[in-house]
């Protein structure tokens, strides 16, 4: 039981925590709120399937080629129907919301609306004290881990990721000091995306996929990025541990927990609030919430 | 006989002289009178359930502009005055039998307080924090909804509620007749000393605040109206459709009515009405293709808002009217000279 919710809690955490950091990541740098992240992970772990099963590909080879496939997609999504929109806040938000329905909607049409898996990269399972575990959970956990280890360093060590920080803060300033906010919009839209991509590619053996997978994870990334602060990596990703360890808790814990697991990840969430306007993490600035 | 005269004389000239000279108002007469003909003109049973559905939605979709198009709360659980309204009608009808005209206040009334609820909250947050919190309190209470399927039936509902009229002309007669009385209301508020401090409060709360009015008050103030409104929809649709099910309270209706609302054009109240009857109609229509009718939805919003950011309807209002330069009346576009001022429109 313990170790199950350990397990739980660490694999949601994970996805929870690289969904929210990419979704942040673009809310910080071009303030747009982009319902279609989880969609980008949807459709990133559909062309796995599509790789693996249909053009009988490896794996590895497949994850790649949903990346920069899903990469591209977002690109010219942003080019075609995000930037010319981008003054208007509710507009591009609605905007968001049709992209993420005409993923679904194309989905639903190539892959019909059946549940479909993939099955473990690797097989088998481990025996520590009387447990299974699955190569595949502890594969899942490490490859996140490393992934967000490498976004870590990224935006703390590069000189992009230091633009991208940079214009997270204070976009005029950023202009001013001879960034191209536009371009560096685009370049951080490009790699919020491949980070959905990329967390779908590690989780997906563990998850059924459908059309209508997007919706789950959409709210709890939200509610995550909420709770440790809008824009905060490290808010990101202790508040993602915490919701998920909460609905761990919940589902293995109370009779009838999986009905109620959002409720009272989302009932948390509202009560950091209230103690903490910002966030764990966040700064409050004043005339931004 | 000359009372009556000169009521009539004094209706055709107010006719005349404020509805008549702009085609927008034209267009919103037209509107009503069809709407109010439809049942007569056609008996189709599937069009005029379309019409109705599309009544109830028009009240939703115009009180989310009443709270976040005017005062500029992003409310992202819009869903949540309609579920809590939907529910509470049922619940009072099914195990009270109070009639629907009793139940729908009493469930406007259990949406104020759900406002009330997440308002008092959701006061010490702006934007894009306050938009994704709200939208996790409908979520919330489904989850409640769905482990308690004792009292709200779970995941299939109540059912078997009052029919709101014995037959469907007269209910869907009931329903237009609140629906343009709602929606006049709403659009009065928002005209009103009341309308403006909402504006003012999107606008810039701290010099709202800095000239002495409460904005807390107000804000709360929008959130109960909103959920006022939203609870009439709800309570209506509950009894129109004799189900409450956990779909009203679900993040696609809530992003629905943002849809709608934003198709329309935000700060309006008339923009989101004529979303609803606009686009309502039109998912149905797409059932033609049923494959990929939520596809073409979506395309058709995208495009929409690709050229007309601001909404479809303003943009209509802008080719087909301009304002006067000088006395900011509003004026035919192809008038020369303002109606009122007589100044040249280039």
């Amino acid at each position: 039981m313990i170790a199950d919710i350990i397990l739980t809690t660490l694999i949601n955490g994970s996805t929870y925590a690289l969904l929210a950091i990419g979704f942040s990541l673009i809310f910080g740098v071009a303030r747009i709120v982009n319902i279609a992240h989880t969609a980008f992970y949807m459709v990133a772990a559909y062309c796995i399937f599509y790789g693996t099963h249909r053009l009988g590909v490896h794996p590895a080879m497949a994850v790649l080629m949903a990346i920069i496939l899903v990469m591209v997609l977002g690109l010219i999504c942003y080019r075609l129907f995000i930037e010319p929109i981008r003054e208007h806040e509710a507009a591009v938000l609605i905007a968001t919301i049709a992209l993420a329905m005409v993923f679904q909607e194309i989905v639903m049409l190539i892959f019909t609306g059946d549940f479909r898996t993939v099955p473990p990269l690797v097989p088998g399972y481990l025996e520590f004290a009387g447990l299974k575990i699955a190569y595949q959970q502890l594969l899942s956990i490490a490859s996140a881990g490393v992934i967000l280890a490498a976004v870590w360093t990224f935006l703390a060590k590069t000189r992009l990721g230091l633009a991208i920080r940079a214009t997270a803060q204070d976009r005029e300033v950023a202009n001013l000091m001879g960034m191209n906010e536009a371009r560096v919009a685009m370049i951080t839209l490009v790699i919020s995306v491949a980070l959905a991509a990329l967390t779908g590619a590690a989780v997906l053996p563990l998850m059924v996929l459908h059309p209508h997978m997007w919706m789950a994870p959409l709210i709890m990334m939200m509610a995550v990025v909420v709770l440790g602060g809008l824009g905060s990596l490290k808010g990101s990703f202790t508040g993602a541990y915490i919701l998920a360890f909460s609905e761990a808790l919940v589902v293995f814990l109370i009779p009838k927990g999986a009905f109620l697991r959002e409720s009272v990840a989302l009932s948390i969430m509202i009560l950091v609030l209230l103690l903490r306007p910002e966030g764990l993490f966040g700064i409050a600035f004043e005339e931004e919430r | 006989m000359g009372l009556l005269g000169f009521y009539l004389r004094k209706l055709v000239t107010i006719v005349k002289g404020e509805i008549f000279v702009l085609p927008s108002r034209i267009a919103v007469l037209i509107f009503f009178v069809v709407l109010l003909l439809f049942p007569i003109l056609i008996e189709d049973p599937y069009l005029l359930r379309i019409l109705t559905l599309a009544s109830i939605f028009a009240i939703f979709a115009a009180s989310w502009d009443l709270l976040s198009g005017f005062t500029g709360q992003m409310n992202f659980g819009h869903a949540l005055f309609f579920g809590v309204s939907c529910y509470t009608t049922a619940l009072l009808n099914l195990h009270f039998h109070i009639p629907p005209w009793g139940t729908i206040p009493l469930g406007a009334l259990a949406a104020v307080l759900a406002g009330l609820v997440i308002g008092i909250p959701c006061l010490r947050l702006r934007g894009t924090y306050l938009a994704l919190t709200t939208l996790a309190f409908p979520i919330i209470l489904m989850g409640i909804v769905f482990a308690l399927p004792d009292i709200t039936g779970g995941e299939l509902g109540l059912s078997g509620l009052d029919r709101l009229a014995k037959s469907r002309v007269v209910a869907f007669y009931i329903i237009v007749i609140i629906t343009i009385a709602l929606v006049a209301t709403m659009w009065k508020i928002t005209d009103s000393n009341t309308g403006i401090i909402f504006h003012a409060i999107r606008e810039d709360e701290v010099a709202v605040r800095a000239s002495g009015i409460n904005t807390t008050r107000y804000k709360l103030l929008a959130f109960c109206l909103s959920g006022f409104f939203a609870g009439i929809a709800g309570g209506l649709y509950a009894h129109y459709m004799r189900i409450a099910g956990p779909s009203t309270l679900e993040v696609s209706m809530s992003f629905q009515v943002v849809i709608w609302s934003v198709f329309g054009g935000v700060v309006t109240i008339w923009g989101p009405v004529g979303a609803v009857f606009i686009l309502f109609p039109l998912l149905e229509f797409f059932r033609f293709w049923p494959e990929i009718r939520l596809l073409l939805f979506a395309f058709v919003i995208l495009i929409i808002l690709l050229y007309m950011p601001e909404g479809l309807l303003p943009w209509i209002r802008d080719k087909i009217e301009t304002e006067c330069p000088r006395c900011k009346i509003r004026n035919i576009a192809t008038r020369k000279t303002c109606r009122i001022c007589a100044a040249e429109i280039e």
